[in-house]
């Protein structure tokens, strides 16, 4: 095992165009009889990334994963791996692996057998074997586990023997289908950053499938956004959340108060747009854009700054009422009325211990800085 | 556990009480419904030890899980455990020309002593009479080769319909379980029909111009084999059927990801993991078919040696009940002792 191997998450060659992609699926598209599952899906993936694919259930994500698996053929379209066509080759013959949701554990098998249920496929010897096994078993640190039967594990624990048993036979992809999906919030938040550490330990290409953004924004080194089989948004995951290309992208991924409007003036690099519920703003402007087109101003809440009197140098600022509050912690949720009824969310960080916090049916002043509003035009 | 434990004191009670229940039902069914005696004794028998059961059930502390099962234990003790004591005394008398045919276990003397009559000499008898011994043997190989049959012939037809869509699943098994609807005699019988010299396939053959002459297959071994097999195959498929159904199918696509063959998946993964429904299936066929008296009555060559014939043979035209009893004794050992002891095995494998 190399000791640091190349990853991408240093190299980032997708912002490389002339970078060759490991992984390249081109125009595939997957129908189950009239529904289509996958609709004509390109995407390039590099080697040593850890690719996430983010999206609500139905929304094609598994499909494709298997897919690349080999569990389903696509309708149309094509797979390459390392410059091989994938289009004939079974599940058994690909250099992919795949950790199942449901872990798939052989439950008649002990751990190490579980682990070394693809090496001894591969024809290797028990003793190159078993030496592999170990070597995966101390990876994952459940060395102590070797001969233990499945059901005998916690769930966490099974989760770390199917993915020694992917990673077994060193895969140029490892697959994994939502694989913090059964963990409870504090394991999965620690294997997370495991599933890290491991993927950079051995430099193997990752394709995470998960339905959970945070998952997807502490894990990846880029994500695709899905939804209904199309890739709507590949990025990293701060151009995801900050800079989002849709509507979609934009609500799906944190929260957002988006605010519709038609372009009033372009002025260099600002411009005015008029808004049902903020009145007339400054927002940034974009390429492309002509007086009079609809548009959608996406606001992060956090990015939005509360205030008891009316900013001195405030730019777009609009009064309002605090209907509801909630307290996390390290910061505090509040819904805000606008004077047209019209409820947006602000999200203030609690830095002093003996602030004087806003609280429930103040009358508050609201502002926008211009640069962080994001527009979008679908 | 019940948190509420009855006092023992009570067990006195309570059983008469339960008694007096049963005793009442068995009267009320001999006076309503115009049972005979004897069915109404049974009836009152059976409700009597399952309300007992229940009873001691109660003041043990056993958990509702018992109370559910009392009615089918008191079912098992009158109709299974009951004939089966019956059956050991007999075993151990001698015959005699009498009412019933066999000698009491013990005498009492003139003078007040008591001569014990017991004896295992039955046991020893047909231990000793190549005879018994070849019935045995012969049946448990008929019995152990219709299994092989039955699970190399219903492991693929289980596996079809497991892996099948609704609703064609559900038509499958069906025509699995249809030939139930009819009497299992008449089916037996129907086999003579294919079988005959003048029957189906041998028409059918001659017709072809396969054969010239007809083929003799009544009375035959073989005969026996095809309405074992063909009786019995449900009993094997619908087990495997429900272990196989169960089988996640997610594991056969680990197994292909991790490099093994259909075929290596299947002996590596399903037919592992398939174990309990081949055991239990298995046990269905086996057990019958080790006393099977009708198929080779009916389909067999006179001479072939079964246990279930010579068991009939011996009550029915010896009338050498205690030789019957003991025969029947030793049979079932020689089912029960396997059984148990793949019982223990699964119950090992499943623990660790």
């Amino acid at each position: 095992m190399p000791s640091n191997p190349a990853i991408a998450a240093n190299t980032r060659p997708w912002r490389d165009p002339a970078a060759k992609p490991f992984i390249s699926i081109k125009s595939v598209t997957k129908r189950f009889g009239d529904f289509t599952a996958v609709n004509d899906v390109s995407l390039d993936i590099f080697r040593g990334e850890l690719f996430c694919l983010l999206g609500g259930s139905g929304c094609g994500k598994s499909t494709l994963l298997r897919m690349l698996a080999g569990f389903e053929t696509p309708t149309a379209g094509q797979i390459i791996i390392d410059g091989q066509d994938m289009g004939r080759v079974t599940p058994d013959k690909r250099p992919t692996n795949m950790m199942f949701q449901s872990y798939a554990l052989f439950p008649h098998m002990s751990v190490e057998k579980n682990v070394a249920y693809g090496l001894m496929r591969e024809g290797k010897s028990r003793a190159e074997a078993y030496e592999r096994v170990g070597e995966m078993l101390k990876l994952v640190k459940l060395d102590q586990f070797a001969r233990r039967k499945p059901h005998q594990l916690s769930g966490g624990q099974r989760q770390r023997v199917a993915l020694a048993r992917a990673l077994a036979k060193q895969p140029k992809v490892l697959l994994l289908d939502e694989p913090l999906g059964a963990l409870d919030k504090k394991l999965r938040e620690e294997t997370q950053f495991e599933l890290v550490r491991i993927q950079e330990t051995l430099g193997i290409t990752f394709i995470v499938v998960t339905h959970d953004q945070d998952e997807a924004m502490t894990l990846a080194t880029r994500i695709g956004v899905m939804t209904e089989g199309v890739i709507k948004q590949v990025g990293e995951p701060r151009q995801i959340y900050e800079t989002p290309a849709s509507r979609f992208v934009a609500d799906f991924i944190g929260s957002v108060n988006l605010f519709e409007g038609q372009v009033q003036s372009l002025d260099g690099s600002q411009m005015r747009v008029r808004t049902t519920d903020l009145g007339e703003v400054l927002a940034p402007s974009a390429p492309g854009l002509s007086v009079g087109q609809t548009i959608w101003l996406a606001m992060r809440p956090e990015r939005a700054w509360m205030t008891r009197d009316v900013p001195p140098d405030g730019v777009n600022t609009v009064p309002g009422v605090v209907q509801d509050m909630g307290y996390v912690g390290h910061m505090s949720s509040y819904l805000v009325q606008l004077a047209n009824g019209r409820v947006i969310r602000v999200t203030q960080a609690n830095e002093g211990r003996r602030d004087n916090p806003i609280s429930w049916d103040e009358s508050v002043h609201v502002s926008f800085d211009p640069p962080d509003f994001r527009v979008l035009t679908e | 556990m019940s948190d509420a434990l009855p006092t023992p004191r009570r067990f006195p009670l309570t059983a008469g009480l339960m008694a007096g229940v049963g005793g009442l039902l068995g009267a009320t069914a001999v006076g309503w419904l115009g049972l005979p005696p004897n069915v109404a004794l049974l009836l009152s028998i059976t409700v009597g030890v399952a309300l007992l059961a229940f009873a001691l059930g109660r003041v043990m502390g056993w958990s509702d899980r018992w109370m559910v099962i009392a009615i089918p234990l008191g079912w098992f003790l009158v109709f299974f455990l009951v004939p089966f004591f019956v059956l050991g005394r007999i075993s151990l008398s001698e015959a005699i020309i009498a009412r019933p045919p066999y000698s009491p276990l013990w005498d009492t003397a003139p003078d007040g002593s008591i001569e014990i009559l017991a004896s295992l000499q039955n046991y020893g008898f047909i231990l000793g009479e190549s005879l018994y011994r070849n019935a045995y043997l012969s049946s448990m190989q008929v019995a152990a080769v219709s299994t092989v049959f039955a699970l190399l012939i219903g492991y693929p037809i289980a596996y079809y319909i497991a892996r099948s869509e609704e609703p064609k699943r559900s038509i499958l098994l069906l025509m699995v379980i249809l030939p139930f609807w009819t009497s299992f005699l008449l089916r037996v019988y129907a086999w003579i029909g294919f079988l005959r010299r003048e029957g189906v396939i041998n028409n059918l053959l001659l017709w072809a111009g396969i054969i010239d002459e007809p083929l003799v297959m009544m009375q035959t071994p073989g005969a026996v084999y095809v309405g074992i097999v063909y009786t019995y195959l449900p009993f094997m498929i619908l087990p495997l059927y429900a272990t196989l159904v169960k089988l996640d199918g997610a594991l056969l696509e680990a197994a292909a990801d991790l490099g093994a063959s259909p075929i290596v998946t299947f002996f590596t993964v399903t037919l592992p993991l398939s174990l309990p429904g081949i055991v239990a299936g298995s046990m269905l066929v086996f057990i019958p078919a080790v006393g099977e008296y009708v198929i080779p009555a009916l389909l067999g060559p006179s001479d072939m040696l079964m246990i279930g014939r010579t068991l009939w043979d011996e009550f029915f035209s010896s009338r050498d009940w205690p030789v019957a009893s003991a025969v029947a004794i030793i049979m079932l050992i020689l089912v029960v002792l396997p059984i148990m002891w793949l019982q223990s095995v699964q119950n090992r494998q499943e623990q660790r």
